[in-house]
């Protein structure tokens, strides 16, 4: 075995000691002998919480991160307490203060930073160094000094707005002090805050009691035996008792010049964090300059020491560090921070910003050519995580800008695709993990690729943009484009717009009309239900019907089960029931056996477990028509006891109810119509959160919500309009349900279609019938009411062969739990 | 081939299954979902969607695949294969005779 090498480190600070631990990690013990240099006589210790340290929300001892036993553990000889004067980089020897020599084969230089002390006269005592009472805050030795100096003093000026400056300035109003923060910038911390987001930091910080001079270049301590003040460029003087400098800090580069290291701002390094035509001697942390750059940030002291240690090791001899963009997220003087890349836009850049400063919240995004460049937030952090991954990968960003820096209602994807664990679950109906998806992406790249492979977003549908930023993110960028995207079906190759006009102008009333016309004759499965929705709205009672087209539900007018049974809701309009009702409901429920009698969210009672072949029997015996809990249609209208009852109703819900729902009842459309009308704002209906909800309120109005959804997605509905009377509310509701239905997309839910418009464009058109649609719409809804036919009436006489046959026959149904 | 020698059975008359749409047969223990194509082809595969048993003779279907109404799982009619990840299904060898009578080959 080799003789081993001598490895030795000058600084023994989070850089320093962070590299031997990664050295340490890969087996570095067996390759060096380690000696370590700390000017501090004290362990390795986290820098970063010192400000923690002073508000005395932490204890010293907690912010150590390595004690001294760690170091004899580790096999490590540490030289506490010990200056290093000089390397000889010929001898390869280190010259320490006590005048002892240390050869070394290979050495870092982890010096760190010193504090940035501008140019203010008498800040030195002549023979003291610093004047009694002026600080720096860098050291544990720094941070003890202030606390105890603090303790018996009342006013403490505190020279530098940046981030360490605001730690000081909070940290000192622990011991009583009265805090001057004064800042030679026009905003606070603006090295990564924009002046609007300094100034709304600023009153943050001054509402915690801190007073704030802006612009302010200090030029003078005033006093003479003890701080008595200080003293600006305009002549203005504040009066105190201490004095912080905490005006930044520099590369801490003297040990390098002298030893005639290539020193610019601060140690020049490559990319093997190598001092320049040195093989042996590296630098790492906030002491180094790499291309240019340096760092005063953790997070790229960390990359760097993984790659000294890898290239120091032998782990990989390829290693390179190249740079980092610094992205941080911090808490200041008890105000959430974050901040990465620009501030400030250039021309033709994208500036998105929100602005809240009543409660001290400011957002601001920079976005140059579809890419994240700069982001501030303030107040609130929430969106950091997913910012940071845009940045730092260039991610293509949303549409809607305002979703960078909002969660806006519904399926969001806080939780971005990067930071998911890939066994976490995507889709919870299917059960779909994040890996799943990403190994469908290999297979193929677009988005409904990937969920018709893995079933992803194919049940409620929630989950849908979360799987698209996992496609876009697991194919390097951005999913391929999906042809079929803004097709109404995936088998005809047209929007609904054209659709509907290619199938009024080529007088298409079948569904196997519009796949010979429209798509080359070719038939598509997964577009027939959608089909038949289109031509039943368009032609009414003109619609030539396949019953093929029609999905199972449609054909036996119930839900279908797990088990291959059917559930059968009767019309109970409004909710409303009779006690003959409710024992016919009950003899039906007994003769057939159904194993489950349930009350539905919509009011209604639910007989589930119904054997296919039973269907027409059922209907018959209840001789009720069909409540339409199946179809892709206006299914329920729930009400309150409104008036009549209840002693806060203010309108009769209950009959405005029960007349929209005989006027719209069966109607086919893109997606599920749930309605609710409610009696009084107290909301016992729900109606703010169904597809079109109606409100009475006082003085006999009414007010029109839509848009609102309650299910797998949760929105409130947006006011379409508050008329006078239940008449107005008819014809608004059928405006507006004819217009949903000529105008969404397939399976789009009121809860998309009506923020893809807007409120005020949907109030212009259906309510001010700004563009003169109302009468067309009014006369279109009145011939699809006039065409409703209760489809429960076939059972009495099928319309196919077979219609109500089992298609299990071999299975014993039901197989529902009896309850 | 083994013990089980190639056996034919007679479903029915072919009117019994709507075009466009399918029928499901019990067929020596087996449940076997016969479709009628609009073409007016047939098809047929084992009944029952592998995946949580759903009832394909319910499915909507074109002239190549059947979607099994449950989970719309979608196999292919004249392989078996699903392209959504499930195990294939069985494929029957189905026609008429001169009368129009389903036959049904296992």
């Amino acid at each position: 075995m080799p003789e081993k090498q001598r490895l030795v480190v000058v600084g023994n600070g989070m850089a320093g000691a962070r590299a031997v631990e990664e050295i340490l990690e890969r087996g570095g013990r067996d390759t060096f002998n380690i000696t370590m240099f700390g000017e501090e006589p004290y362990g390795n210790y986290n820098r970063i919480m010192l400000s923690n340290v002073l508000s005395g929300v932490e204890e010293e001892d907690g912010i150590f991160l390595n004690s001294l036993p760690w170091y004899a553990t580790n096999g490590i000889d540490l030289r506490a307490g010990v200056k290093v004067q000089r390397i000889d980089r010929f001898g390869k020897v280190v010259l320490d203060d006590a005048g002892n020599e240390l050869r070394y084969d290979k050495l870092i230089v982890a010096t760190g930073s010193r504090p940035f002390i501008p140019p203010i006269e008498n800040m030195h005592h002549p023979r003291r160094g610093y004047h009694q009472g002026v600080f720096t805050f860098r050291t544990i030795d720094d941070t003890r000094g202030m606390i105890r100096y603090a303790r018996d003093h009342e006013r403490a000026v505190v020279i530098g707005g940046g981030l360490l400056g605001l730690e000081a300035a909070r940290g000192l109003q622990q011991y009583g002090v009265h805090v001057t923060l004064v800042h030679a910038a026009g905003h606070l911390m603006n090295a990564q805050l924009d002046a609007q987001g300094g100034a709304i930091l600023k009153a943050s910080v001054e509402r915690l009691g801190i007073t704030v001079e802006l612009a302010a270049r200090t030029a003078a301590i005033e006093g003479k035996a003890k701080v008595e003040g200080v003293r600006f460029a305009d002549g203005r003087v504040i009066p105190c008792d201490m004095v912080v400098v905490a005006a930044g800090i520099r590369p801490n580069t003297g040990l390098a010049e002298v030893s005639g290291l290539t020193v610019e701002r601060g140690i020049v390094v490559d990319d093997q964090l190598r001092c320049l035509d040195e093989p042996d001697i590296y630098a790492v942390g906030e002491c180094v300059q790499h291309r240019g750059e340096t760092y005063g940030l953790v997070a790229p002291l960390w990359e760097q020491a993984r790659v000294l240690a890898d290239h120091l090791t032998g782990v990989n001899p390829q290693a390179a560090y190249h740079g980092s963009r610094t992205a941080t997220k911090l808490k200041v003087a008890g105000v959430d921070v974050a901040a990465m890349g620009i501030t400030s836009p250039a021309p033709g850049d994208e500036f998105v910003v929100f602005s809240e400063p009543g409660r001290g919240v400011y957002k601001s995004v920079i976005i140059r050519d579809g890419r994240l460049v700069g982001a501030t937030l303030l107040g609130d952090v929430g969106k950091v995580g997913y910012l940071m991954q845009a940045f730092d990968q260039g991610l293509p960003l949303p549409e809607e800008r305002v979703r960078l820096l909002f969660d806006l209602g519904g399926p969001t994807a806080s939780e971005s695709a990067e930071e998911l664990a890939g066994d976490a679950q995507v889709c919870n109906c299917n059960g779909v993990s994040k890996t799943a998806i990403t190994e469908a992406v290999k297979a193929t790249k677009t988005l409904s690729g990937v969920m018709e492979r893995t079933r992803a977003g194919k049940g409620c549908g929630s989950c849908k943009s979360l799987v698209k930023q996992i496609v876009d993110w697991a194919a390097g960028g951005a999913a391929d484009e999906d042809p079929a995207a803004n097709w109404y079906v995936p088998g005809v190759p047209l929007p609904k717009p054209e659709l509907i006009a290619a199938i009024r102008a080529q007088n298409l009333r079948s569904v196997s009309a519009v796949f010979d016309a429209l798509a080359g004759g070719e038939e598509d499965a997964k577009s027939k239900m959608g089909l038949v929705s289109l031509l039943r709205m368009l032609w009414g009672d003109d619609y030539v019907d396949e019953r093929g087209a029609r999905f199972i539900n449609d054909r036996v007018h119930a839900n279908i089960q797990r088990d291959g049974t059917f559930s059968v809701v009767p019309q109970m309009k409004g909710g409303v029931t009779t006690p003959a009702q409710l024992r016919r409901i009950a003899d039906v429920a007994d003769k057939y056996a159904v194993p489950l009698v349930k009350l539905t969210g919509g009011q209604r009672i639910d007989l589930l477990g119904i054997r296919k072949e039973d269907l027409p029997a059922v209907w018959a015996d209840l001789d009720m028509p069909s409540g339409y809990a199946y179809g892709k249609s206006m299914r329920t209208v729930k009400t309150c006891v409104g008036s009549d009852y209840c002693r806060f109703g203010v309108g009769d819900s209950t009959a405005l109810g029960i007349a929209i729902e005989t006027r719209f009842q069966g109607l086919e459309s893109p997606g599920k119509m749930k309605l609710a009308v409610t009696g009084c704002p107290r909301n016992c209906a729900e109606a703010y959160v169904k597809d079109l909800g109606v409100v009475a309120i006082d003085g006999g109005r009414w007010e029109i919500y839509v848009g609102g959804a309650a299910g797998a997605h949760i929105r409130k509905g947006d006011l379409l309009a508050t008329v006078d009377t239940p008449a107005e509310v008819m014809t608004l509701t059928g405006r507006f349900l004819q217009y949903y239905r000529e105008n969404a997309n397939w399976l789009e839910r009121t809860y998309a279609f009506v923020p893809r418009l807007g409120i005020e464009r949907l109030r212009s058109l259906i309510v001010d019938d700004c563009e003169g649609l109302g009468a067309g719409l009014d006369e279109r809804m009145e011939a699809a009411v006039a065409a409703y036919r209760d489809p429960w009436k076939e059972g009495l006489d099928p319309t196919v062969p077979g219609q109500f046959r089992t298609s299990l026959p071999l299975v014993v149904l039901p197989q529902v739990p009896v309850r | 081939m083994s013990v089980d020698a190639v056996r034919t059975h007679r479903l029915g008359p072919v009117e019994e299954i709507p075009v466009g749409e399918g029928r499901a047969y019990a067929v020596d223990g087996h449940q076997v979902a016969v479709f009628r194509l609009r073409s007016g082809a047939l098809r047929a595969v084992s009944a029952v969607c592998p995946h949580a048993g759903g009832p394909l003779a319910d499915g909507l279907i074109d002239a190549k695949v059947v979607i099994c109404p449950l989970h719309q799982h979608v196999y292919d009619l004249a392989t078996g294969c699903s392209s959504t990840g499930q195990p294939p299904l069985r494929v029957y060898d189905v026609h008429t005779d001169d009368d129009g009578v389903l036959i049904l080959t296992t």
